[in-house]
């Protein structure tokens, strides 16, 4: 299988990359840069652990080849924090106590994130909707859109 | 995944000519479902032809009578457009009642209309399945039938199409615009696009190999002031429907000067009841005729072992989305 060379920006820096075609945007966050805070969950679409931004939108990187996002920009859960300070969401999960084990919160704040992004004063209606597709098995949800309405709250101090 | 040949096409004829000359090449839209089936093993493309690139697809524009819409549009561009919102509600509505945030950023509209017509033992590559492999029969048919079709099933094949934005299509007579092999244009009326199983399951529409979707064209209709779509499924959000209904209608004075009633999650294509839209057509939109019309609809349904509560869903649900078509004035 012949390699593709694809360029893209994750989490601000540029990069130059070959990728195997049968690779996904996930395969190559996690095993080739070595960012693992994007999880892998089902591998199969459904779950959300494995939820980046692509162009500002959130979408499933295991279900996305990495040969298709030759020319995009990426944030992970990795690009959030800025100086040392947490994004706001980041910052509202951790007051809120919105995780247990943990595995979801990545793919849940960058959901979150996407959200507050278009919509700052989502409903809680709004909010469950934007995180539909991703599964907690451990919280019940109830902390995690606590958490959501307390960032919504929080002036925007890493806003891009 | 299995190995494959990748190749990003830099024009529609590029993309037609690559995936033409080789039987198993695909095209890679949002990679949704076909990432998926390959995943699974259900699909095994040896080359894959990306159609990313050809951003001049993505384009939603007015036309002289209604809107074009570009294949890789995706599900949430259309569905937010504000020409789509205003003219067209319905497909927006049903487009939101499908998926998830992620996958409606991901997902186009071309991918959308090929999704696979699937059931569980489709994915199972442990056990037969005509759609999957012709001639191995058919697990779900003697097996657990509780999501499958209640019409124009075959003893081959009794899978439903999962699509909510095909439904909404349907019932607002879209177009579905192709490029060939050859490099000419034609166009298959959307009811004619997807097929039921008959004798060979393994088809889920008329496209030929190699054909391209360029666009998906709404004429201008009278429909806007009164559709919904209705979407009943197991858990509130993020499942595919038991049984949908995109209901839409355009009145004169109080009476119903036309009516389009689609179901979906009943067969391998979304279902049209011209029954149902018969029974509605010169009536006034009382409860009493949606519940005649919803009477009408079901009459021929014919359940399987495990899905005879579809039939009185779907007659509630027929209902409920007319009443709501009522009562939406955009
Ligand atoms: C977890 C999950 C939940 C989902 N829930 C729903 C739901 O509730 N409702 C719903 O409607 N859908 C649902 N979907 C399905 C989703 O909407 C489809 O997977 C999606 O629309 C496919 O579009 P795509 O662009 O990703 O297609 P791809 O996966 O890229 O392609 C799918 C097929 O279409 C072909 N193709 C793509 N573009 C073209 C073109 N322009 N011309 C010809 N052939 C083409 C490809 O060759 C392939 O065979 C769900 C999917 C997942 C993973
Ligand atoms: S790992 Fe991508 S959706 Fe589960
Ligand atoms: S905190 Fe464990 S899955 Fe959500």
């Amino acid at each position: 299988m012949r390699c593709e060379l694809i360029t893209i920006k994750v989490n601000g820096e540029e990069r130059t990359l070959a990728v195997a075609p049968n690779r996904t945007l996930l395969n190559l966050l996690r095993e080739d840069l070595n960012l693992t805070g994007t999880k892998q969950g089902c591998d199969d679409g459904d779950c959300g652990a494995c939820t980046v931004l692509v162009d500002g939108r959130p979408v499933l990187a295991c279900i996305k080849l990495a040969a298709q996002c030759d020319g995009c920009e990426v944030t992970t859960i990795e690009g959030l924090a800025r100086e040392g300070r947490l994004d706001r969401v980041q910052e509202a999960f951790w007051h809120e106590g919105g995780m247990q084990c943990g595995f979801c919160t990545p793919g849940m704040i960058m959901s979150s994130y996407a959200l507050l992004q278009r919509n700052p004063h989502p409903t809680e209606a709004e909010i469950r909707q934007a995180i539909s597709n991703n599964l907690c098995r451990c919280t019940g949800y109830t902390k995690i859109v606590a958490a959501v309405k307390r960032a919504a709250t929080f002036a925007e101090f890493t806003q891009r | 995944m299995r190995p494959f040949k990748y190749a990003r096409a830099t024009s529609e004829a590029e993309a037609v000519q690559l995936v033409s000359a080789t039987p198993t090449a695909k095209f890679l839209a949002g990679g949704t479902n076909l990432l998926d089936l390959m995943k699974e093993d259900v699909e095994r493309p040896t080359q894959i032809v990306d159609l990313t690139r050809l951003s001049h697809l993505a384009q939603i524009r007015p036309t002289l009578n209604g809107i074009s819409i570009g294949a890789l549009a995706t599900n949430a561009q259309v569905a937010n457009h504000p020409l789509v919102r205003q003219n067209y509600p319905l497909l927006s509505r049903a487009i939101l009642a499908g998926a998830s945030a992620q996958i409606r950023n991901m997902a186009t509209v071309g991918g959308n209309l090929m999704q696979r017509t699937r059931c569980p033992y489709f994915y199972d590559t442990a056990m037969p399945c005509n759609k999957r492999e012709p001639g191995s029969g058919c697990a779900a048919f003697h097996g657990l039938n509780r999501m499958h079709a209640i019409f124009g099933y075959s003893d081959k094949c009794i899978a439903t199409y999962p699509g909510d934005m095909a439904n909404a299509l349907y019932a607002l007579d879209a177009t579905v615009k192709i490029r060939g092999a050859n490099g000419q244009e034609r166009t298959i009326p959307i009811r004619d696009f997807h097929r039921l199983p008959g004798d060979t399951p393994e088809q889920d529409n008329n496209l030929q190999h190699g054909e391209l979707i360029v666009a998906v064209e709404l004429a201008k209709n009278d429909f806007a002031k009164h559709s919904y779509y209705l979407k009943v499924r197991d858990r509130a959000s993020y499942a595919f429907a038991l049984v949908a209904v995109a209901a839409a209608l355009a009145l004169e004075g109080d009476r119903i000067k036309q009516a389009r009633v689609v179901l979906g999650g009943v067969a391998h294509k979304p279902w049209r009841s011209t029954e149902a839209e018969d029974a509605l057509v010169g009536k006034e939109a009382t409860e009493a005729n949606f519940r005649a019309a919803a009477e009408a609809a079901m009459k021929e349904a014919k359940p399987l072992a495990h899905n005879a509560y579809k039939v009185e869903l779907g007659k509630r649900a027929i209902v409920l989305a007319l009443q709501r078509a009522m009562d939406e004035t955009i």
